[in-house]
């Protein structure tokens, strides 16, 4: 054998048939790498033949490296398919073996939750912002004053005692009628800061304040000693109660959509003349659509605003109060104030961060 | 409050024949008399009459003798006998007043009485009883047990009882079965504590046709003589009012009308429809003489008092009660008078106003009342001051329903109707005969006109009405109504209708009589005037409560109560905090009665109820007032409504206030991180609570300080090695983060290392910067990133070391970050390792190596004044 090997077209056609029909059989990239390697390789017989060409006489040459084309060109393609192929099947492989099963629960970071009844508060407030009112809270502990003489509620008043108030432990003080004690209360109803708002901030206001109200109550399935009141405020001139019925039956749409509405009962309050009790309608009532209390409002009586030095001649006002607990009942088919004030954390829970 | 009978108030108004009860209801609460409560029959029938053909008594082995009786009830309820043929039924009876003859109620088998007591024919003393006849307990009626109901006794007519027919429902005879209708009175309205009043409002309310039931009454009612040539006139009795402490100026008793009943018959019972009317009303019927002062107290709304003319003396002073004395009320209480008291006194033996008979207008006393011996009675009806009763009932805590009335206010007019209605009654039912010479002292005072503008009713309540139905509408509620030529009337309130002084009160009258519905509908336009919107800081308040939400935790309420049992869990010195805490005079629970000054106290009970009710990671916060007591905060005034206050006042009111901070706090129990089947878990711990703090500043756009205290200086409540003060900018201390100690964490049923904060919002907020956030420009040359370890004495803290690398490196450091902290043998005793991840960059250009080693050189040599050394 000479250092080249002599041209032999039949034994190269016969290898690279062979390798062709070897990369067919290949499964693996690690394999098809062997396979052109040897049948491809810079010792392959292909590589050989193609060397040999230039030994071959003239007129062959032609012939031969047509041949060596078309034979490279073979192996080329079917390498080429097979190695997409392989490829292919063992991305495949790879990603069925990362299959996890998605519904598997993921929760790395719980989500907490708001209590739904700041929220409401808040929905209540953002009712008010929008129709371009102001938002106040004032203290909870409160004096006399404000909570009920500034609220026409005189200390012989006999609302005064209907209103099972907290009262605040001292001797420091006489109240009008003699009684030694603080001249505090835990707040009855924010109402206490309608007087606060008229004093520090004047007229025309438009002003709700939402918080937290004290009474005498015991915890039961429909009372609490402790709960939360919505107070609006408007004072301007050329107010009335027609008016008064309007933000009424906007703030129900708010709070229980479209198809509710409000409707007044006469009723009594010192702070109102006149005075309403308020009753909502609305479609999703437990029971079916109907009528339920909802809170008492008026047109501010003349003396509340004298108690701010307001004339009432030329201004007018009106009042109301909702309770935060009863629209929050309402609304979520609440049936047990309990679950309303005990923090349990599932009643939260189901609330997530609020509407 | 009130109850409604639509039988009793026809007396007064016409109602229609088939008026229900919830229709009743309706047509009271569109002119604001609230339903409270429609009440329904406690009994089921079949109940009839019965007529007792036969009782045989039967004496038993114990002594007591038993009638065994047939009582024909009617053919539908009869027995049948073997032949076919209705017979009465077999009863068994113990009742001593039980005879052959009498008209009485039988209970038949399927009747249910009042306690779901079943009717059935049952086997006792060797007969089958097949039904009971009834007493008035049974039946719901009353308190009479001592023997059944004997139709006879009831107050029918000779004709009406007669006419009783065995079966006949004694159900609707005896109005068994109604229902009765309870309303709420707002306090202004003290005249629809009557059936007069009621009657009114419904004509109100419907337009039904009312007759004012004092009126005749009235020009019935006898008139004090006039005294005649200087001679003193005839009267029942001298009455003085000697009033030397009126309360506002206000004299306790303008008016006292009174009459005397002689040849009373003491044991005259009491008619059965008012003895039924009464105790429908809720009133036991106690004596004729007593139950007539009450039923005319219900259907006229003035309380009476009846005494025992023979056992007063004349003249009855009325007056207040001196220091010193007492008075035991008809309820047998013993009360120690107070100068305020209006009493009713008599004067024995000569000594004017030294036995007291009553509280006025309250209770009366035990002495001077009728008894089943009294025959001659003198009739008192009173007007008294309102605050004057008010105050006493207070005083004494005996609400009665004459103070009911008098403190709501009662017509000063309706004295003399009032007496004459029970003389009638006394005298129909009782014999006797009563004066006409009766003792009236008058000194009421004729209400104020009320100058009434028109054109108030649509300024106030937005309606636009003709004037002559404004004047139409305020005479029907019974004023006198004048003028109103131009525009303006002068309007006299009716005597009933105290509460009738301003125009607003008339506003009020005519928008309710013309019904709320007609008042139209429209949303005011409001001017934009000062700030809208929620303020920042009320914003800002949200955004802590959602950040705190979005971390994890859970938004709870607790009531702010708390009391030794909290201070004790919580380690703290009852003795030191309760003189600085809010106490409330009349707490629920007697064992709280201070208000907190920490969230945590009251917080920590709600994660204590959630873990006691197994659940487990309870890791809660709350925002709320906290009240904090200044033992020499000056005494808050009284000061009168309707008067705008001085500067001074309001000042001195706010001045008196205790300090009510919002705080926001949390506790984390249990798991920090539990991610279930992805196996990452991890317990709760003081870095939780700091994460929530600094998430909460980071927020808000603040950096977060922490100051730890040397263990000594811990608070008690807290683990000393695990508690820091958080610090606003300015330096202030706002709020508190750390562990539980062992100790609160144990009384508290808390998992160990339990953590949690508490900041208060009031005094942090204000300290935040309101500006606008000012950018730094982004650097886009390339980063370098090193790493530094310092091993550093224990006792210098992460902040103070990274402070200091902060300095050093200046405006080059992008970010620092804590990666490692370890203390032990390699480090050597007393000194911990502290590594962080710095990162380089430099606004203007690319950092090369000398410039970073420049830098880390700077940190170096400033980290050794706090004794680091770099690491090698």
């Amino acid at each position: 054998m000479a250092d080249v090997a002599s041209f032999d077209a039949e034994a190269v056609t016969a290898a690279v048939a062979e390798g062709i029909e070897k990369i067919q059989n290949a499964s693996t990239l690690e394999e098809l790498k062997a396979i052109k390697s040897r049948y491809a390789g810079a010792e392959s017989a292909m590589t050989l033949a193609s060397k040999a060409i230039g030994a071959l006489p003239k007129d062959q040459k032609k012939d031969a490296g047509k041949l060596m084309g078309k034979l490279r060109a073979d192996f080329g393609r079917a390498f080429g398919t097979k190695e997409s192929e392989v490829k292919a099947a063992e991305e495949a492989a790879k990603l069925a073996s990362e299959t996890v099963d998605m519904t598997q629960p993921v929760n790395r970071k719980p989500l907490g939750a708001r209590h739904p009844l700041p929220k409401v508060m808040e929905d209540v407030q953002d009712f008010f912002v929008s129709m371009g009112w102001q938002v106040a809270d004032g203290p909870e502990v409160e004096t006399e004053w404000y909570d009920f003489d500034a609220l026409n509620f005189g200390p012989d008043h006999p609302a005064r005692q209907m209103q099972d108030t907290f009262y605040v432990k001292g001797n420091q003080a006489k109240d009008a009628a003699g009684f030694v004690g603080s001249n505090m209360v835990m707040r009855t109803q924010t109402s206490s800061d309608q007087v606060r708002a008229l004093l520090t901030r004047g007229v025309p206001l438009y002003i709700a304040c939402t918080g937290r109200v004290f009474r005498t109550d015991e915890l039961d399935a429909t009372h609490t000693p402790v709960f939360h009141q919505c107070e609006a405020l408007a004072v301007d001139k050329h107010l009335t109660m027609a008016n008064l019925k309007g933000v009424l039956d906007k703030l129900a749409v708010a709070m229980f959509g479209p198809e509710a509405k409000s409707r007044l009962r006469p009723s009594y309050f010192p702070f109102t003349e006149p005075s309403a009790e308020l009753d909502l309608w609305f479609p999703d009532k437990k029971g079916g659509p109907g009528w339920i209390e909802w809170g008492g409002c008026g047109m501010v009586n003349p003396n509340v605003l004298k108690s701010a030095g307001i004339d009432p001649d030329v201004y007018t006002g009106f009042a109301f109060g909702v309770g935060i607990e009863r629209t929050l009942l309402l609304r979520h088919d609440i049936n047990d104030m309990h679950d309303l004030v005990e923090g349990d954390v599932r009643f939260s829970e189901q609330f997530a961060m609020g509407e | 409050m009130p109850m409604i009978d639509i039988d009793w108030l026809k007396d007064h108004v016409e109602v229609p024949e088939d008026l229900t009860y919830e229709q009743l209801a309706k047509d009271l609460v569109r002119v604001g008399l609230e339903e409270e409560e429609i009440h329904r029959s406690q009994l089921t029938g079949p109940i009839v009459v019965g007529y007792v053909v036969d009782a045989t008594p039967e004496p038993q082995k114990n002594g007591k003798i038993i009638n065994w009786c047939h009582v024909d009830v009617g053919d539908e309820y009869n027995e049948t006998d073997e032949n076919g043929n209705k017979v009465p039924r077999g009863i068994i009876c113990g009742a001593p007043n039980m005879a052959a003859g009498e008209k009485v109620v039988v209970t038949l088998p399927g009747a249910v009485l009042p306690g779901d007591f079943r009717i059935e024919p049952r086997k006792t003393y060797g007969h089958i009883s097949n039904g009971m006849c009834a007493s008035e307990r049974e039946l719901g009626l009353g308190d009479a047990h001592n023997g059944i109901i004997l139709l006879r006794e009831y107050g029918f007519s000779k004709e009406e009882y007669d006419a009783l027919e065995p079966g006949d429902d004694a159900m609707e005879l005896l109005h068994l079965n109604n229902p009765l209708l309870e309303i709420n009175i707002t306090p202004d309205r003290g005249y629809a504590f009557s059936y007069r009043g009621v009657a009114r409002e419904y004509h109100h309310a419907t337009g039904a046709a009312y007759v004012d039931p004092a009126i005749e009454l009235g020009e019935k009612a006898p008139h004090e003589a006039k005294s005649i040539d200087g001679a003193a006139p005839v009267k029942d009795m001298d009455v003085f009012v000697e009033d030397n402490n009126p309360i506002h100026g206000v004299v306790g008793c303008d008016r006292y009308y009174g009459r005397i009943v002689r040849g009373f018959n003491p044991s005259a019972p009491t008619p059965s429809w008012m003895r039924r009317r009464l105790i429908r009303a809720g009133m036991r019927s106690i004596s004729l003489a007593v139950d007539v002062t009450n039923y005319v107290m219900l259907d006229l709304g003035q309380p009476l008092h009846a005494y025992d003319l023979n056992k007063i003396e004349g003249p009855i002073v009325v007056r207040r009660a001196g220091e010193g004395e007492q008075l035991t009320t008809l309820d047998e209480k013993e009360h120690k008078l107070s100068p305020e008291d209006l009493l009713i006194t008599d004067s024995p033996n000569g000594e004017r106003a030294s036995r007291i008979l009553g509280l006025a207008g309250v209770m009366g006393g035990l002495y001077g009342e009728v008894t089943d011996e009294t025959t001659d009675l003198f009739i008192e009806a009173a007007h008294f001051d309102q605050v004057t009763i008010a105050r006493s009932a207070r005083r004494h805590k005996i609400p009665s329903e004459a103070s009911r009335r008098f403190e709501r206010g009662v017509d000063p007019q309706l004295q003399p109707a009032a007496v004459e209605m029970a003389v009638e009654l006394l005298t129909r039912y009782g014999s006797g005969e009563g004066s006409r010479t009766p003792v009236d002292y008058n000194q009421t005072k004729r209400p104020n006109d009320i100058r009434f503008k028109v054109s108030e009713v649509s300024r106030v309540a937005g309606l636009d009405l003709d004037t002559n139905r404004i004047s139409d509408i305020l005479t029907d509620i019974g004023c006198h109504v004048g003028g109103g030529g131009n525009g303006e009337f002068s309007v006299l309130p009716p005597t009933w209708r105290p509460d009738l002084t301003e125009p607003c009160d008339l506003v009020e009258e005519v928008a309710r009589l013309v019904g709320y519905d007609e008042i139209p509908v429209i949303v005011p336009p409001v001017p934009v005037t000062g700030d809208t919107g929620l303020t920042l800081e009320q914003r800002r308040q949200r955004w802590v409560a959602d950040t705190l939400a979005q971390y994890g935790l859970v938004e709870t309420l607790s009531y702010p109560f708390v009391g030794d049992a909290d201070y004790k869990a919580f380690a703290m010195d009852a003795k030191a905090i309760k003189p600085v805490s809010v106490e409330i005079t009349n707490p629920l629970a007697g064992d709280r009665p201070f208000l907190r000054r920490s969230l945590l106290l009251t917080l920590a009970r709600t994660v204590q109820r959630n873990i006691r009710r197994g659940l487990q990671n309870v890791s809660l916060y709350e925002l709320g007032h906290v009240f904090l007591w200044d033992p020499n905060a000056p005494a808050i005034p009284a000061l009168p409504g309707g008067v705008k206050p001085t500067d001074e006042q309001l000042a001195a009111l706010d001045a008196g206030l205790p300090d009510q901070p919002q705080h926001v706090a949390a506790i984390f129990t249990g798991k920090a991180e539990d991610s279930g089947w992805l196996g990452e878990t991890r317990d709760v711990d003081w870095s939780d609570a700091v994460e929530a703090v600094r998430r909460v500043f980071d927020r808000l756009g603040a950096e977060l300080n922490l100051v730890q205290p040397a263990a000594a200086d811990v608070p008690a409540e807290w683990h000393p090695g695990r508690y820091a003060e958080i610090v606003a900018a300015d330096g202030t201390k706002v709020g508190e983060v750390g562990e539980f100690h062992p100790h609160v964490n144990e009384a508290l049923g808390f998992p160990e290392h339990s953590a949690a904060f508490e900041l208060n919002l009031t005094a942090w907020l204000p300290t935040l910067d309101d500006k606008p956030v000012q950018a730094k420009p982004i650097s886009t040359f390339p980063p370098v990133r090193q790493d530094l370890a310092f091993t550093v004495p224990e006792s210098v803290t992460a902040r103070q070391l990274e402070d200091v690398i902060r300095e050093a490196a200046g405006d080059a450091l992008e970010s620092i970050e804590l990666f490692d902290v370890f203390s032990g043998e390699q480090v050597g005793e007393g000194q911990k390792s502290l590594a962080y991840a710095v990162v380089f960059r430099s606004p203007v250009k690319t950092l090369d190596a000398s410039d970073s080693e420049a830098i880390r050189q700077a940190i170096v040599e400033k980290a050794a004044t706090l004794g680091a050394q770099l690491r090698a």
